[in-house]
């Protein structure tokens, strides 16, 4: 062999070995980053699984526990003095019925018009104040409302009422509702308008008559949403609404709630009373779950342009 | 037909109309208004008298009159940020597998239990915290941290397992506000264009790499703008809050003490309060917790808006 091809030969060994270093690497490499991408797709599986099982567990232990202690009485009786088996929350129930309908009386017309104003005066600076502010107030801890309505309409009566607890619930639907109502209002194409108005109607019987009532299913969602969320807010009602042991529908004393009368069930130290705040909740849970469902159904069912 | 009679009643009708409507939209910024004079003024008298220790000192003693709110403030920021630590990368987890990964079935009925938890009332998760997690943490979790990986040694989680604790606020915070995080996260993911994603995977990039590297970056401040969300949503938690984690007004490095935040002081005092002083000092907590989450929630939808997600609930 000669010298040259000595040479040839260890440049070619050395060539292949070489060649060889980089395919193995980058097979290594490439293998690392399948298994790299295996593994983090894999924990986004794992991720969806651990943020479901508190939902999972919440509903089991409600089923569990709330539908044990619900029955008939629950309904229909008055709560049972501590110690004592037994008992209902029939005027808690009737009380968040009453304190929603304050609530929504004042806060839907209130909102929906405020809709109709943002969706027609589109550009206005007002128009886009509001819809800022709207967002900023429904970030506000729901507390703040709650001693906002004692320092306006509890303070200067000294005393409780289910009409402060309903205004304080007020406040948080009016933005809400005013957010989606302008929504499906602009959903409505502008011909539907320009048609009523061209047939002689008026500003407001077009806005009403024709562009509102082709929005209304999907406003009535909005409403039914904004209905549902307030169903079970409790820091509002503390210092307005209160709670109250016994049988009230008057607006003007102290009215009892669901979501209040957890709260103090289940902070109490009784086991008959946190079996009543586990039934509670169910029902609260179920209330809620309603009116959502409520909100769709209304949607699907018509064809207003806001069904999706 | 169209005598000046009817003419007047038309345009009348319509002001009315108008005037109806402007009047109801300005019922929002005065409601926001109302409530910020109606807080700071009735905070003032404590803010005035304390000043700036109302909100550095720790001493809170309704008997002699001294009113320092550092704990609260303290709790809050605490609860807070560990909540965040925790649903943060679950929720990103959660809404990259439901854009990206999950089969339609599967993305659709993830969705709706991950929608469900943001419709289960607060009180509702302090009902389940009080009486099913505290008892899981203290009888589980806290013991295995402090005994089994040792880190009773650390400030952290050293001392008595009491159950109601920050830690039992964070967790619950966290199952809270996982819901927002990961909405927000979706809908973003979902704007980031196709082009996107297609160029990543022709440069050979493993469909991992694809959103690490093109997908996630590029709706990054979407992302940081619902975590931000998520915070203001858990610095004004109050009911499930309240209800788990201790309420003491005292500041411990120890997640394992107890608590308490700015929200569940107002609710657990308020009703309770006797003095001027006292209910000055509450509502005065309530101004703090005003001022933070504007400032939190107004940071958080410029950095969504910018981003082009679709506009959070």
């Amino acid at each position: 062999m000669t010298a040259a091809a000595q040479g040839t030969a260890r440049r070619d060994a050395a060539t292949r070995s070489y060649r060889e270093l980089i395919a193995r690497s980058t097979a290594r490499t490439l293998a690392r980053r399948r298994v790299m991408a295996r593994v983090m797709i894999g924990s986004t599986y794992l991720a969806a699984i651990v943020a479901t099982l508190p939902l999972i567990l919440i509903v089991w232990h409600l089923l569990e526990r709330g539908a044990s202690s619900l029955n008939w009485n629950f309904f229909t009786h008055m709560p049972a003095p501590s110690g004592e088996a037994g008992g209902g929350m029939a005027n808690a129930i009737v009380g968040t019925g009453m304190i929603l309908l304050i609530a929504s009386v004042v806060g839907l017309p209130i909102g929906i018009a405020s809709g109709l104003y943002l969706a027609e005066q589109r550009g206005a600076r007002l128009a886009t104040a509001v819809r800022f502010l709207s967002d900023v107030l429904n970030g506000l801890p729901s507390i703040l409302l709650g001693i906002f309505a004692w320092q306006l309409l509890v303070r200067p009566f000294k005393h409780f009422s289910a009409l402060a607890g309903g205004m304080a619930l007020a406040a948080m639907t009016i933005p809400l509702v005013a957010r989606t109502t302008e929504e499906m209002i602009r959903l409505v194409p502008v011909s539907m308008r320009e048609a009523a108005l061209a047939l002689g109607y008026t500003k407001w019987r077009t806005s009403l008559s024709v562009v509102l009532r082709t929005a209304l299913p999907g406003i009535v969602t909005g409403a039914l949403v904004a209905v549902a969320r307030i169903a079970g807010e409790t820091a509002p009602l503390l210092f307005t609404a209160f709670g109250n042991q016994f049988w009230s529908v008057s607006p003007f004393q102290p009215i009892a709630a669901l979501p209040t009368q957890i709260y103090n069930y289940a902070i109490s130290p009784f086991d008959d009373w946190h079996s009543q705040a586990w039934a509670g909740a169910l029902i609260l849970i179920g209330l809620v779950l309603v009116i959502s469902l409520a909100a769709r159904f209304v949607t699907r069912n018509r064809f207003g342009l806001a069904a999706d | 037909m169209s005598g000046g009679a009817n003419i007047e009643g038309r345009s009348r009708g319509d002001r009315v109309y108008r005037w109806i409507t402007t009047a109801s939209a300005f019922v929002v910024p005065i409601l926001l208004g109302l409530i910020a004079w109606e807080v700071f003024a009735a905070g003032w008298p404590a803010l005035s008298k304390f000043g700036i220790g109302f909100f550095t000192t720790s001493d809170w003693d309704p008997v002699k009159g001294n009113f320092g709110a550092a704990p609260a403030l303290f709790g809050t920021i605490v609860s807070s940020l560990l909540a965040l630590v925790i649903a943060t990368p679950l929720a990103i987890g959660v809404a990259v597998f439901l854009s990206e990964f999950a089969p339609r079935p599967v993305r659709q009925a993830v969705a709706f239990f991950v929608d469900l938890l943001a419709a289960i009332p607060s009180v509702v998760y302090g009902l389940w915290g009080i009486l099913v997690l505290v008892p899981f943490l203290r009888g589980h979790i806290m013991p295995f941290f402090r005994d089994t990986l040792h880190l009773g040694a650390t400030p952290f989680f050293s001392g008595p397992a009491y159950g109601p604790s920050m830690l039992a606020g964070g967790v619950i915070l966290a199952i809270m506000i996982l819901p927002y995080i990961s909405a927000v996260t979706r809908e973003v993911l979902v704007a980031v264009p196709r082009a996107q994603r297609e160029a990543a995977l022709a440069l050979g990039a493993t469909r991992w790499e694809m959103i690490w590297d093109a997908v996630l970056p590029f709706a990054r401040s979407g992302i940081i703008g619902g975590v931000i969300l998520g915070l203001g949503r858990a610095l004004g938690e109050t009911m499930a809050v309240t209800m788990v984690i201790g309420n003491r007004h005292e500041i411990s490095a120890s997640l394992l003490a107890p608590g308490y935040t700015m929200a569940s002081v107002i609710a657990n005092e308020f009703s309770e309060a006797t003095s001027e002083l006292h209910v000055a000092s509450l509502m005065a907590v309530g101004a703090g917790l005003f001022i933070v989450t504007v400032i939190v929630n107004v940071i958080a939808r410029w950095l969504v808006w910018r981003t082009g997600g679709a506009r959070p609930a």
